[in-house]
């Protein structure tokens, strides 16, 4: 069962590092960066700031659009060109198929977000030629960020079992805006003053995963650590619906008919 | 005494698939299939394009679910992932990653059977020698030649050095030299005592290849058995080419045949199989025409073939006037 | 051995127990958010920090849908401004940077610097209590909207209002209603304003003004609660002046106003906009009888 898993895990990490749009976003990500020490150059006094806010966030987008791009194709693709056929006939479980490509994923992400953040500590050296003890904080931003690729890249992968390429795209995209604005679609709802529009914002609120709880990048630009239990409870957080979302990935795709 | 195990069984096997795309309506895929198939035999599941036969295979590893029905491979139920340790499968038209290799997709394959990485690299190695991809199994595969995948699809199928392996119409887009090697290649495997189920909807493979074939057509099972017993190797008509033929000599022989045909300077003759070829052989020789050849023409799996399709069809065709005509 | 057969054996999942998993997690998070998100109003929210706080930067980073992420950041402003209104000890922080962002995204929005200006403007607790922000507000507004004559009626009132600057107050004034389409009264304004700055009688002019202008239900209400205590405030004076006449008349200060109907002073007993009764002070004053929504510290 693990060997399995891990098998396709590993594949799945081999198979995007192979693909060549990884490459195209690093550079990209790395090229933004860059470009926030610029910025930086421009502005007086908060060049640290600007960096550390531009940085982040290029790599949160990339990883994103990482996340989002190669999770919708996940499965998808493998059904699609049939590639599937190949490795459900031999004794792999589906479950095990569709846990195994998200840890790939993830294992990927891992990876990539680990190189961008390098690249971005090597430019937070070079802007002051030291390390400062805030720093930290933007380590925490990035493990806030991983933790919420790892709820993206589970959004994806359960739009790929269901749907078509283009549509897991553009519902994927949906969740992650919707999952942003949660905060302001319940107030919106309760503005309503409808009590069905209320209720329906409101479960909307406490069902979609919720992203803004892991942009801590502002905060961080300013050095301000994340207190030790919301590190604790939106760990507890991104885990649990991450497993939710694999799950029920899971249950759609064991149904799923592969003609 | 326990019954010989099936290598596969299945019972009233139905696939109904849903078209359409605002009120679906199911449309029969496979109808009531029962099979069996036997270990050590090679079977072979014939019927043209659309019969039912992938989705057969498809059923039998579960990639898609059947509406009714059940089936087993060698004893397992088909929910049973344990049994596909022992099976192989080439499925149509197989596909595999562009990125990787040949020899990594072997590897691949491999690990997901759980194979220690000694017995790997010897079997990927072995195997890619078996169906001469040894040169090529480091390219990536999206260099590969239709030919060249079809032949990753049987190493692949092979890697765990299965007991039952299942072929989704092998010969598809190979060249005839590909054909002869795919032949060869089941018939070593037959040799090696496998049992193999191959589907097809080229009679001739199936004629040299099986030991029993099932015949398939529109869902339906219309007959399975023995070759020798479908075709009761009946000699139907014997055949005559004789080269430019005189004008009497002819006229002689075409008395008694059924049929006459020309093409350039040779003369195809018919004749009905009351006569036999020693008699045959003696008429042509009064005559002084030289005999190009001279065979019996016995009842082929084509016949079989076209006789069950055919009555199949027929008995459907005024149900599609009616329809026509409305 | 036999536990690694046991694992390494591939097995379909038991799909009742999956699906019964899922639907706990799904509460179980729902729970999470429920718990971490009651801990968070005490103080995260208030501190949220905003993502990148230059417009200019987000204008660009919005790869051409500034339009829409500014109705996204003026949605975000309001809610802020609601939720620290309600939260008890409001800080309004970030409002101005919200609102600076929200002009600069879509330079366009009046609403923003409209209501963004009395947002700013307001006493605590109503508002930031910030008037030269808001002044700066107005001015960006004006700058990017020079045709439009309502954001200088909006200066003047926080010059009047706020700052008490009537000089600034009444120039504003009239620069407004020399812009194409003022209305007429904008000239009224601006002299009223010259003349009588500080006046009860002033501000009831500039804020029945406001009360007719406005299609906002909000403007409104807050015009008509401005309009009922300058009311009140003044009413308070001409009764303070009756309780010194009937003190000077008896000699002795007045206990409530039944001895002033009851003197003849007073047609009736007074009640405030409002409907509640006015009353006498300890101190002999007039004042608000209890109850009453008046709120004469919207008067100065």
């Amino acid at each position: 069962m693990i060997h399995r898993i891990s098998s396709i895990a590993r594949h799945t990490f081999k198979q995007s590092v192979r693909d060549k749009v990884l490459y195209n976003l690093i550079v990209f990500a790395f090229l933004l960066i860059a470009a926030s020490i610029l910025f930086g150059k421009i502005s007086v006094d908060i060049q640290r700031i600007i960096l550390v806010n531009l940085g982040l966030t290029a790599i949160a987008i990339f990883g994103l659009l990482i996340a989002i791009f190669i999770g919708i194709s996940l499965v998808w693709r493998e059904i699609d060109r049939r590639t599937l056929y190949n490795i459900l006939s031999k004794p792999v479980a589906r479950w095990e198929f569709v846990l195994g490509k998200y840890l790939g994923l993830l294992l990927t992400l891992l990876v990539n977000t680990a190189i961008m953040a390098a690249g971005f500590y090597l430019a937070l050296f070079y802007q002051d030629r030291r390390f400062q003890a805030q720093d930290v904080a933007s380590l925490e931003a990035i493990y806030f960020i991983l933790l919420e690729l790892a709820l993206m890249v589970g959004v994806a992968l359960f739009f790929s079992c269901i749907s078509s390429l283009t549509l897991s795209a553009v519902f994927t995209f949906c969740v992650f805006i919707i999952g942003n604005l949660l905060a302001d679609i319940r107030w919106f709802g309760s503005e309503t003053h409808s009590a069905l529009v209320s209720a329906i914002t409101t479960f909307l609120y406490y069902l979609l995963p919720n992203f803004s709880l892991f942009n801590v990048i502002g905060s961080a630009a300013h050095g301000a650590p994340v207190a030790g239990y919301l590190l604790v409870s939106r760990s507890l957080y991104a885990l649990l619906y991450a497993a939710i979302l694999v799950s029920a990935s899971i249950l759609i795709f064991e149904e799923r008919e592969l003609q | 005494m326990t019954l010989p195990m099936l290598a596969v069984e299945t019972n009233d096997l139905t696939k109904d698939y849903a078209i359409g795309f605002w009120r679906k309506r199911p449309r029969r895929a496979l109808d009531h299939l029962n099979l069996q198939v036997e270990m050590d035999e090679t079977f072979g599941l014939l019927g043209p394009n659309g019969a039912g036969k992938s989705t057969t295979l498809k059923l039998l590893f579960r990639l898609i679910f059947p509406t009714s029905g059940s089936a087993r491979i060698l004893g397992h139920e088909l929910g049973d992932l344990a049994a596909h340790a022992r099976l192989g499968f080439l499925p149509e038209n197989p596909s595999f990653y562009d990125h990787l290799s040949a020899r990594e997709f072997l590897e691949y394959a491999a690990q997901l059977f759980g194979i220690d990485s000694t017995t790997t690299r010897r079997r990927t190695t072995e195997l890619l020698e078996r169906v001469k991809l040894a040169d090529t199994g480091d390219l990536p595969i999206r260099k590969f030649s239709k030919g060249m995948v079809q032949r990753l699809g049987i190493a692949q199928a092979l890697i765990n050095d299965p007991e039952l392996i299942f072929l989704d119409e092998p010969m598809s887009g190979l060249d005839p030299i590909g054909r002869h090697e795919m032949r060869d290649l089941i018939l070593e495997l037959r040799k090696q005592g496998k049992t193999i189920f191959f589907s097809t909807h080229i009679l001739s493979d199936a004629e040299m290849l099986c030991d029993r074939v099932g015949i398939l057509n529109r869902g339906k099972l219309l007959g399975s058995g023995e070759l020798r017993q479908i075709l009761r190797m009946e000699v139907s008509a014997i055949e005559m080419v004789v080269e430019s033929p005189s004008a009497t000599a002819l006229e002689k022989l075409a008395s008694c045949a059924q049929s006459l045909t020309r093409t350039g300077g040779r003369v195809r003759l018919e004749f009905g199989s009351e006569y036999d070829t020693n008699r045959l052989l003696e008429l042509a020789l009064s005559c002084g025409v030289r005999i190009v050849s001279l065979n019996p023409v016995k009842s082929s799996l084509e016949d079989y073939f076209m006789a069950q399709v055919g009555a199949a069809t027929e008995q459907r065709a005024p149900e599609k006037d009616r329809v026509q005509t409305r | 051995m036999r536990l690694e057969d046991a694992l390494s054996r591939p097995r379909q999942l038991p799909r009742g127990l999956l699906w019964a998993a899922l639907v706990i997690a799904l509460m179980a998070q729902a729970a999470l958010r429920w718990t971490t998100g009651s801990m968070q109003t005490g103080s995260a929210a208030a501190t949220t920090p905003l993502y990148i706080s230059s417009g200019k930067l987000l204008r660009d980073l919005s790869l051409g849908y500034d339009g829409l992420l500014a109705d996204i950041y003026w949605t975000r402003t309001v809610q802020y401004f609601g939720r620290e209104r309600l939260s008890g000890h409001p800080r309004f922080d970030q409002l101005g940077p919200l609102l600076r962002i929200t002009t600069t995204l879509d330079p366009h929005l009046i609403i923003a610097y409209r209501f963004g200006a009395i947002f700013l403007a307001e006493k605590p607790p109503g508002g930031a209590g910030r008037p030269a922000e808001a002044l700066q507000l107005l001015r960006r507004g004006i700058v990017a909207n020079p045709q439009y004559w309502r954001l200088w009626q909006d200066l003047g009132f926080i010059y009047y209002w706020d700052l008490h600057d009537y000089r600034a107050a009444a120039r504003v004034f009239r620069a407004g209603s020399e812009r194409p389409g003022a209305e007429i009264w904008m000239k009224t304004l601006a002299a009223a304003v010259a003349a009588k700055g500080g006046e009860l009688r002033t501000s009831q002019v500039l804020w029945a003004q406001i009360y007719r202008a406005t299609e906002d239900e909000t403007v409104r209400k807050s015009a008509l609660a401005h309009l009922e205590a300058l009311e009140a405030a003044q009413e308070l004076q001409e009764l303070d002046k009756a309780l010194a006449f009937y003190e000077k008349q008896t000699g002795h200060p007045a206990s409530s106003f039944k001895d002033l109907v009851a003197a003849g002073l007073l047609r009736r007993m007074p009640r405030d906009p409002s409907g509640t009764p006015y009353m006498v002070a300890p101190d002999g004053k007039a004042s608000l009888g209890p109850g009453s929504t008046i709120d004469l510290r919207l008067v100065h």
